[in-house]
């Protein structure tokens, strides 16, 4: 029930690949750790969330947060490797068709 | 009069419960038979529910409580989220709930208030009272017919 973090910075493009779970307990460490690299104008973020198995809202509103600072920095947010679960949640909300999201990949179940 | 089990389990309204509190909807949505889909469904409803309650004890730096309550039917779970804390104002929360448009401009999007809504549209029946603090309960209903009937001839006659 934690988050890792792990992020891999380039010249103009960061990895960020998550793994675990992101709630309101993680979700200030993502915030974090996501907003100084949209802070850097000309940057693409690439955040990988295939090892995020549970989010919820406080997700969500994290990725709002990244999106609003890229947009004021000048640069670039993509998710890729969404669960569906995940994925379903920013369908719900709308926020697909706001955010830059990338390839799924299928549940185990599903 | 219908027969269910209750089991009521005390936290404190403290973000790292969250976590704990997902198994145990987990375990028990899992051993009344839910699906894979609706465990799913029923952890982010009530972390959603208790994720407010904690964030309500955080803003006013309160050591709060969170109750919660599961109500184990035959054919449904009823979830109880109680906030014995203060009370906060529902209208607000009401308010800025719903999905966002794609009209709506990103300087304009709200980072907060999906909560509400996420539980109104992952539950099958919401109702909130705010009385006395305020107390969230949500019902999910066990399906019925097995899933994976999807060639469009279900029938729920028997």
């Amino acid at each position: 029930m934690n988050l890792q973090i792990h992020i891999e910075e380039g010249n103009d493009k960061s990895h960020v690949h998550l793994s675990g779970e992101i709630d309101v307990y993680t979700a200030p460490k993502l915030k974090d750790a996501l907003i100084p690299l949209t802070s850097k104008q000309g940057n693409t973020i690439e955040v990988n969330l295939e090892q995020v198995k549970y989010m919820d809202s406080t997700g969500l509103g994290v990725f709002v947060n990244a999106l609003k600072s890229s947009k004021e920095n000048g640069s670039k947010l993509k998710l890729i490797n969404l669960q569906d679960r995940v994925l379903r949640l920013f369908q719900i909300t709308g926020l697909q068709e706001i955010m830059d999201i990338n390839a799924t990949i299928r549940g185990v179940n599903e | 009069m219908e027969s269910f089990d209750f089991i009521e389990m005390r936290f404190p309204a403290k973000a790292e419960y969250v976590g704990v509190i997902r198994l145990t909807i987990s375990g028990i949505a899992n051993r009344m038979g839910f699906t894979y889909e609706d465990i799913e469904d029923l952890k982010v409803a009530m972390s959603e529910a208790v994720t407010n309650v904690v964030a309500h004890a955080y803003r006013e730096e309160d050591d709060g409580e969170v109750t919660i309550g599961f109500g184990v039917y035959e054919n449904r779970l009823e979830l109880m989220v109680a906030d014995h804390g203060g009370s906060f104002d529902l209208n607000e929360v009401k308010a800025e709930i719903g999905p966002y448009e794609s009209t709506e401009s990103v300087e304009n999007l709200r980072e907060g208030g999906f909560g509400l809504f996420l539980i109104t549209a992952l539950m099958d029946k919401v109702e909130i009272n705010n009385n006395s603090g305020v107390i969230v309960l949500m019902t999910k209903y066990l399906d019925e017919i097995e899933v994976g009937f999807n060639d469009g001839h279900v029938s729920t006659r028997q």
